[in-house]
């Protein structure tokens, strides 16, 4: 544009000062990274003080040093940790947790959202709306009602519900479920129908349709969903904390508050390091899985 | 063996008629080209015929048998879709030979029929591709394949063309018909364009809202169109429209003459006297298309009459040049000779061919 | 030839009609049962136990009375109920202003660098909400640590004295804010950012030639396009910090005196440790009618989107 106007203009408009249309954008661009790093050193602070804590002696963490730099690097809390019956066990039952969670949240909601997003049936409307609105329905509502339906199951047949690890299983589906049979929904709803009606006169029927069309095809959408279930499962709190007390039976993040802090005598060296290793599965899936993690997230709003 | 019959088929969607009552008989071996403009219910019957939409009411045959409850894979049919359904996932050789897997075919078959339709297609070398690698014409005839092998009775297509630019849409138009010429089989085809119409068809139907308006060659739908929305709708630039009346009298002879404006009146044709004679002195619509208003040049053929028409729009094409004028408030198209087309404002000498008009009863809408 | 076929098969065309009724009823039937665990999943584990939650706020502490409205009088005139009402909207409303207003800026500051390294920044900006809260909580309370705070250490080394980090009720209530604020502002970052990118560009050419300048582009282009996704967003955010119990549970646990209790962690502190059930549905309870708007204003917003699509 600059240099049209320039040579429109020869004679008279010999002041032109080109690039300051370049100039500007330019400006703009530092002070986008400038306030981008401010931010990132927000953002990235706590867990960055952390692995710097995880990394000292008691006897450092202790000392009126400067707590942002360590002077004797060790790696002594990952071993004690690692090397703890009770901390491994924490690990298990978080791994079994979220395993059993995800494969049975990824069966169910799939098969649920292929029937809600093409087959349709009496009343499969009003059921997609619902779904939805469960998802809203946060664990913090729930987990009194559920606590007692749990003792009562257990008055009433004799199967002790509470103070096991599994009981996880049937709990967190409710905040699972819901959210990933929604942006199934949405997924399955944005291939075409053309594609349905193909594999349908090419002789499919319809579990061969979800199973050899749709699920391939919305394998992003599914990995995001299994993602978004893995993290839910790995990460809940309020669950473990309402339902399971043994020390045997805990997940990572209960098992982390409630065994490391011991009355008032904090072990900051391995409270850190055991919250570093029990963010780090979902962080290490999020490092290598970034774009459907973020697929996954945006989903709920934008594909309803 | 295919033919298909479509006996008094309605459609409607919560009480509207997409279709209502279409009779079709289509032999076997035949190209019909389902025609019309958007939203008349083409898709919906194509689709009833697929098997994907249940009919309302009406009965639908392929072959001797009665299909309307028999479901899509059972009714050995193929069809090509719009945005082609390829599965996206797949290679275009799987996509081609899916049907055939489902169906557990021997491999070898299998491998036989894609092979075969790839070379007819001209895509062999496409085969380890996926969709999202090909171009639209390739991904159009990998849409086609997978209806070849499958070596179905019936090939239906659902506008596979409009997805296409301008260029590659004249060339697949051509490969259609050259792919029907070697596997001949019965086509059912849908498009909203008149030209693919005309130049694919054995036969066209002309559908709006839901009827059929004519069925017949390309050649008698353009020449003798039956309804004014056929001839309006068939040919481009579309079928000048003027009201006019018909008088007796023509030249002092006892023909008929149609008078458009106080300063033009054509005259009847004599072979068209007979039939017009009925509705002498009536206000009808008189119709023309443009291509049968020249320039004047040498001597009037019969049937053909001159005029002095004032230009209001010229409309250079390159091989020929569009003029427009007005004639009592309505816009006339005519096509003209680049080299004789005058400016806008000119007056120009013209010739109407009117063994080639048409009056439309505007009561009916019916072409007498 | 098709006439005589059809004059043929008149009778068994009203036999098969019934089998077409019955093969559209077998497909719902497949659907039905596709449908069927989930059905069975949200009946019984959300649907029942929300209803039960309700019938549990009528009974007294042993469960073995109707009171009636009891517990909603007995918490009426608790001085500490209404407190958490308190410290709950302010915590939500405040939390997610902050939330929103962060992740709206730095979503631009996102979109303004070369496409290129958007990724970068985008991942690195995202990692708070990645690590699971109660994880990450704890790193804050070791920061807010009384005697070694990070924090702290650094306001003394320039000079300032040091803030009673999570020991005084106002300095809690907002380092609370902060660390929600903290996990929850890249959830808001990455849907702006996805919003923003639907924005066309010529919309931005469009207004820079009109002679809109860069605060005007973003007040007249941007935010009216981005604004069902910022409700959107807004809204779910609402729901989820209303109803947040991580961080005020392992930050403060509701102290100094109860000063900071939302209804999720007091409804854990009544019902599960202090064993009165009854008592801790009632307060959990007083989430519902917000949540319900916000669900219902979600929903709306939900459909529009679909309307413009
Ligand atoms: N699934 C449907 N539900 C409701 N109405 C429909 C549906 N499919 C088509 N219609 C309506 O039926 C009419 C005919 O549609 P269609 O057969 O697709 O037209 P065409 O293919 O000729 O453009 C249109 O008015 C359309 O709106
Ligand atoms: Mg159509």
């Amino acid at each position: 544009m600059t240099t049209a106007t320039a040579q429109i203009g020869t004679g008279e408009r010999s002041a032109v000062r080109y690039g300051s249309i370049a100039r500007g954008r330019k400006r703009t661009l530092y002070w986008s990274y400038f306030f981008l790093i401010l931010f990132v050193i927000f953002f990235l602070m706590p867990p960055v003080y952390m692995f710097i804590t995880s990394l000292k002696t008691s006897a450092e963490i202790g000392a009126v040093t400067n707590p942002w730099w360590v002077y004797h690097p060790t790696l002594q809390n990952y071993i004690d940790l690692l090397s703890q019956a009770q901390f491994l066990t924490f690990f298990k039952n978080s791994a079994l947790v979220a395993v059993i969670v995800v494969s049975v949240t990824m069966v169910v909601s799939i098969m649920a959202a292929f029937s809600l997003a093409r087959m349709k049936f009496w009343g499969s409307g009003t059921l997609a709306t619902g779904v939805f609105l469960t998802y809203l329905i946060p664990e913090s509502l729930l987990f009194i009602p559920l606590f007692k339906i749990f003792a009562f199951i257990h008055d009433l047949t004799g199967i002790e519900l509470i103070n096991h690890w599994w009981v996880l299983v049937f709990l967190y589906p409710t905040l699972t479920v819901p959210f990933c049979t929604w942006i199934m929904i949405g997924y399955f709803a944005s291939i075409p129908k053309e594609l349905d009606e193909a594999a349908l006169i090419d002789g499919a029927g319809y579990i061969q349709i979800l199973t050899r069309v749709f699920i391939p095809v919305a394998l992003p959408g599914i990995i995001a969903a299994t993602i978004f279930c893995f993290t839910v499962s790995w990460a809940n709190f309020l669950y473990p904390l309402a339902f399971t007390t043994s020390a045997d039976q805990l997940v990572l993040p209960v098992g982390i508050v409630t065994t490391l802090i011991k009355g008032d005598v904090y072990n900051w060296g391995q409270i850190m390091t055991g919250a570093l290793l029990g963010a780090a599965p979902p962080l290490i899936i999020y490092a290598f899985l970034m774009d459907y993690y973020i697929a996954g997230l945006t989903a709920g709003a934008t594909k309803g | 063996m295919a033919e298909v019959a479509l006996r008094n088929i309605v459609k409607t969607f919560d009480r509207t008629p997409a279709v209502a009552g279409i009779d079709l008989n289509i032999n076997d071996r035949e190209f019909v080209v389902l025609v019309g403009p958007s939203g008349c219910g083409k898709t919906t019957t194509l689709r009833m015929i697929a098997g994907l939409e249940e009919a309302t009411s009406g009965e639908i045959y392929i072959g001797d048998q009665l299909v309307n409850d028999v479901p899509p894979k059972d009714r050995d049919i193929a069809m090509v879709f719009q945005n082609y359904a390829l599965y996206p996932h797949m290679t275009v050789y799987e996509n081609m030979s899916f049907g055939l897997r489902l169906k557990k075919f021997p491999k070898a078959e299998i491998k036989e029929r894609v092979e075969n339709a790839a070379r007819i297609l001209d895509i062999t070398n496409l085969l380890d591709r996926r969709p999202k690698q090909l171009s639209g014409g390739q991904r159009q005839r990998v849409a086609m394949g997978r209806a070849i092998v499958r070596n179905p009775k019936v090939f239906l297509f659902d506008e596979p063309l409009s997805n296409l630019d301008a260029k590659l849409r004249v060339q697949m138009r051509m490969e259609i018909k050259k792919v029907h010429q070697k596997v001949t089989v019965t086509t059912v085809y849908v498009t909203h364009d008149q030209i693919e119409a005309m130049t694919l068809a054995d036969r066209v139907v002309v559908m709006n809202g839901g009827k059929i308006e004519q069925i017949g060659s390309p050649n008698e739908v353009y020449h003798r169109p039956t309804t004014r929305f056929v001839a309006g709708f068939i040919g481009s630039p579309a079928m000048n429209f003027l009201p006019c009346r018909l008088v007796e009298g023509s030249n002092g002879s006892a023909g008929l003459s149609v008078k458009l404006s106080d300063k033009l009146t054509f005259p009847v044709p004599p072979d068209r006297v007979g039939r017009y004679r009925p509705h002498a002195g009536r206000e009808l619509l008189f119709g023309l298309r443009p291509e049968d208003i020249i320039e004047k040049r040498g001597d009037l053929p019969p049937g053909r009459t001159a005029f002095d028409a004032q230009l209001d729009v010229v409309e250079p094409m390159g091989m020929e040049t569009m003029v427009y004028f007005l004639v009592d408030g309505t816009e006339v198209c005519g096509r003209v000779n680049p080299a004789v087309a005058g400016k806008p404002g000119e007056t120009m000498p013209l010739v109407a061919d009117l063994n080639h008009m048409h009056l439309i009863d505007p009561k009916t809408d019916q072409v007498l | 030839m098709a006439d005589a076929v059809a004059r043929d098969l008149r009778i068994p065309v009203v036999r098969r009609r019934v089998g077409a009724r019955a093969l559209v009823s077998r497909k719902s039937m497949i659907a039905f049962f596709f449908a069927l665990p989930l059905i069975l999943i949200v009946l019984c584990l959300v649907v029942y136990p929300a209803f039960y939650s309700m019938h549990l706020a009528t009974l007294n502490k042993s469960m073995t009375k109707f009171v009636g409205f009891g517990n909603f009088e007995f918490l009426f005139k608790r001085n500490t109920f209404w407190m958490v009402v308190e410290q709950s909207v302010l915590f939500a409303v405040t939390a997610v202003i902050f939330k929103a207003v962060i992740g709206f800026v730095v979503a631009h500051f996102v979109h303004n660098i070369p496409l290129k390294g958007q990724r970068k920044w985008r991942g690195m900006l995202l990692i708070p909400w990645v690590i699971p809260p109660a994880m990450s909580t704890l790193a804050w309370l070791w920061l807010f640590d009384p005697s070694y705070s990070a924090f702290n250490w650094i306001l003394n080394h320039l000079g300032l004295a040091g803030i009673p980090w999570l020991g005084n009720p106002y300095w809690a209530r907002a380092g609370i804010i902060l660390v929600n604020v903290w996990v929850g502002s890249p959830f808001f970052m990455i849907m702006y950012l996805a919003a923003l990118k639907s924005v066309p560009e010529q919309l931005h050419e469009a207004a820079a030639i009109d002679g809109a300048n860069w605060f005007q582009k973003i007040w007249y282009v941007n935010l009216p396009m981005m604004r069902n996704i910022i409700q959107i967003t807004a809204l779910f955010s609402l729901i989820v910090t209303f109803a947040n119990f991580d961080i005020v549970k392992i930050l403060t646990n509701g102290g100094p005196v109860d000063q900071t209790h939302v209804f999720a962690t007091w409804a854990f502190t009544l019902g599960i440790w202090g064993n009165d059930i009854p008592l801790g549905a009632s307060v959990s309870l007083f989430m519902f009618p917000i949540l319900a708007v916000a669900a219902g204003l979600i929903l709306r917003n939900i459909r529009n989107r679909g309307n413009e699509a």
